[in-house]
């Protein structure tokens, strides 16, 4: 299997600041690959690169065989872009917008329509709706169309799932995953762990460093061995208490439990009996199952 | 260059800018308030400048000077005072604008064959007011001496001043606005709005989906200035048209000249919109750029003042304002029936800046950072 997208050493900065720092990334075709990093990693930065938006200091990009300095025109045709922002006309309504997107490619609407149908299911209700007027949902799936209706071959993803709702996440990731069987290779980001679990293969990043690339079940497996959750009836206390503990190496909020990293010679029962020593109620220590998120935090901590 | 692009593109254009609430009305709107109210309100004319009179004299003559400045369309007597004192706190409170003092044995001395002075003081606070006032106060006295003498037979050779304006013989200020005024609408029309347009695009984000499309940059520009070139032709003909119907000014020269000068025109704005437009992220800066050459534009052009009337370093600086050139015209074709062979400075000088600005704007606009 070739390489739909092959980065060397790809640096940019802004002035003093580096917001790529020598990145080396491929994403194999037919693959959904997500990259993973908090706000500020350089994910957009990376995409406009991609995208031929912005042109990097160092390093190389090729996307789909083409170099993005150099081939760009040509490139502009092979890719489908969702920026982060929604970015299509306001003011012209859903069918509009298509047809412009479309006509720009120089195809026609119907020739591709069998890609984007099941996207398209529920808007097909209101094709003359504005797509200002549409919920953040139906934003993010009119977005989508338009960036696939010219059948590119990779599909560039910025957080398209920011901002919209549990369930239409849910869907927006089942559509990603009937493209993906349809052979379009998808570079998505987010912030958002448990989307990260959806994907073949992940690349963590931070501060414009790529931390880590693995598929999400390899990546699981490094995680710390000893994480525990913990819960009382006080969370805030608990985890004031937690970090002046000497076997416990990490302790941070996850949901509605806090996760501890500890070391080996943490013993869950001597802990309980010690924190309701010092006053806290209901307090329970159970072991937990690592995933991307406990990963990011660990590799976050050693990078800063 | 895609023509099949181009014409995608302006579709697009053309049913944003109708589906936008406020800019076809104000494209309609704005012309016509223009070239109805601005002719009307700014006009140089000065009418009823108060005169206050210290009559000394109290003869047949010194009461008929009063008459005759009171019955002027432009003079309005405010009254006659005992000392200078009186009459000076007239211009104080606002009331007058001039002070005419006719001195003591003034028709006495006249009659005598001596040369007696006349006292004329103005408010210079009101500069055009008070020099106007003084000049229409000086014919109104001067016409009822030289009456006055003639009844009486009295025949003294007096320097007579004759002055005639060419070509707007009653120096009408509306027949010098209204064709300055269409270059004000043309500024705003084919330079503001285009640049706001696509200052928007930036602002909405929709720039990034254009620019990861094949659409090359010249025709996404092109689709941006083409709509308001055409606005400002049609502008320019309600211009014309309004000139004409209401106030009666139809164009001495060829309208073809004035078509031209307007689309030279156009480019000329259309290229600085641009310009401005690429250097700017958001609505807010592009508005304040614009702003800056607005002002220097209305004001160093000979819109208001006069070029001829400026220091001379001033002046070198006008030849660097395109409307400059293209009032010339206006006004050139308008009043004086000047040709294209008259102007070709003019003419040529609009193109340059033309070619010199869609090239910056061209070259400034670049669809990756």
């Amino acid at each position: 299997m070739k390489n739909m997208i092959d980065i060397q050493g790809l640096t940019k900065r802004y002035g003093k600041l580096v917001a790529l720092d020598h990145v080396n990334l491929s994403v194999s075709e037919g693959c959904m690959f997500g990259l993973i990093g908090p706000d500020g990693a350089g994910k957009t930065t990376l995409y406009q690169i991609l995208t031929t938006l912005l042109s990097p200091n160092e390093g190389s990009a090729v996307v789909a065989g083409l170099d993005v300095v150099k081939d760009y025109k040509k490139l502009r045709t092979e890719i489908g872009y969702m920026p982060e922002k929604f970015s299509l006309y306001p003011d012209l309504t859903v069918d509009e917008n298509l047809h412009f997107f479309a006509s720009l490619f120089g195809v026609d609407v119907k020739d591709n329509f069998d890609l984007i149908a099941p996207i398209f299911d529920q808007l097909k209700k209101f094709p003359n709706r504005l797509a200002g007027a549409l919920s953040g949902g139906m934003k993010q799936k009119l977005a989508l169309g338009c960036a696939l209706i010219h059948r590119p071959r990779v599909l560039l993803l910025d957080e398209p799932t920011t901002g919209v709702d549990a369930v239409s996440r849910s869907e927006f990731w089942n559509m990603l995953a009937t493209l993906k069987e349809k052979g379009i290779t998808i570079l998505v980001s987010t912030s958002y762990m448990d989307e990260a679990e959806r994907c073949d293969c992940i690349a963590l990043i931070n501060k414009g460093k790529i931390l880590d690339i693995n598929t999400p079940g390899k990546l699981i497996e490094n995680t710390d061995k000893n994480l525990y959750n913990a819960s009382s009836k006080d969370m805030y206390p608990l985890l004031e208490a937690l970090r002046t503990l000497p076997d416990i190496k990490d302790c941070y909020t996850f949901g509605a439990t806090l996760h501890i990293v500890t070391n080996d010679s943490f013993n869950p029962d001597n802990t309980i009996s010690q924190l309701r020593q010092r006053g806290l109620k209901d307090v329970n220590i159970w072991p937990a199952n690592g995933n991307i998120e406990d990963l990011f935090i660990k590799l976050a901590k050693n990078d800063g | 260059m895609n023509a099949n692009t181009l014409k995608i593109l302006l579709k697009k254009e053309v049913s944003l800018i109708r589906r936008n609430p406020i800019i076809p009305r104000l494209i309609i709107a704005m012309p016509i308030l223009v070239m109805l109210i601005i002719p009307l309100v700014t006009t140089l004319d000065v009418k009823n400048v108060g005169v206050a009179v210290v009559d000394n004299d109290h003869t047949e003559l010194s009461r008929r000077m009063i008459t005759d400045m009171n019955a002027s369309e432009y003079l309005s007597v405010t009254g006659c005072y005992l000392s200078y004192d009186e009459a000076f706190l007239q211009i104080e409170i606002g009331k007058a604008d001039a002070i005419v003092t006719i001195p003591k044995n003034y028709l006495r001395d006249l009659t005598n064959g001596k040369r007696p002075e006349l006292d004329l003081k103005a408010n210079g606070v009101n500069a055009t007011k008070g020099i106007l006032g003084t000049q229409y106060a000086t014919m109104s006295i001067a016409h009822t001496i030289s009456q006055w003498q003639a009844e009486q037979g009295i025949n003294l050779p007096m320097a007579k001043s004759n002055a005639m304006n060419f070509y707007n013989p009653t120096l009408d200020f509306r027949n010098y606005m209204i064709p300055a005024l269409m270059v004000v609408l043309l500024i705003l029309i084919c330079g503001f709005l285009p640049a706001l347009n696509l200052v928007s695009e930036k602002e909405t984000g929709t720039i990034e989906a254009m620019n990861v499309t094949p659409v090359g940059r010249f025709e996404f520009v092109l689709s941006k200035l083409i709509p308001y070139w055409i606005v400002g032709i049609l502008v320019v003909t309600v211009g014309i048209l309004i000139g004409w119907l209401v106030y009666g000014l139809v164009p001495e020269g060829k309208i073809l000249n004035i078509y031209l000068a307007t689309i030279l025109f156009s480019l000329v704005m259309s290229g600085l919109g641009v310009f401005i437009a690429n250097q700017s992220k958001t609505i807010l800066q592009s508005i304040f750029m614009m702003f800056a050459f607005i002002v220097v534009f209305q004001l160093m052009s000979g819109l208001f003042t006069p070029i001829a009337s400026m220091p001379q370093w001033a002046q070198y600086i006008t030849y660097a304002i395109p409307p400059r050139y293209f009032i010339e015209i206006m006004r050139a074709v308008y009043l004086k029936g000047a040709s294209l062979a008259d102007l070709w400075i003019q003419y040529l000088s609009l193109t340059g800046f033309a070619a010199a600005l869609c090239f910056v704007a061209a070259s400034t606009y670049k669809k990756r950072a």
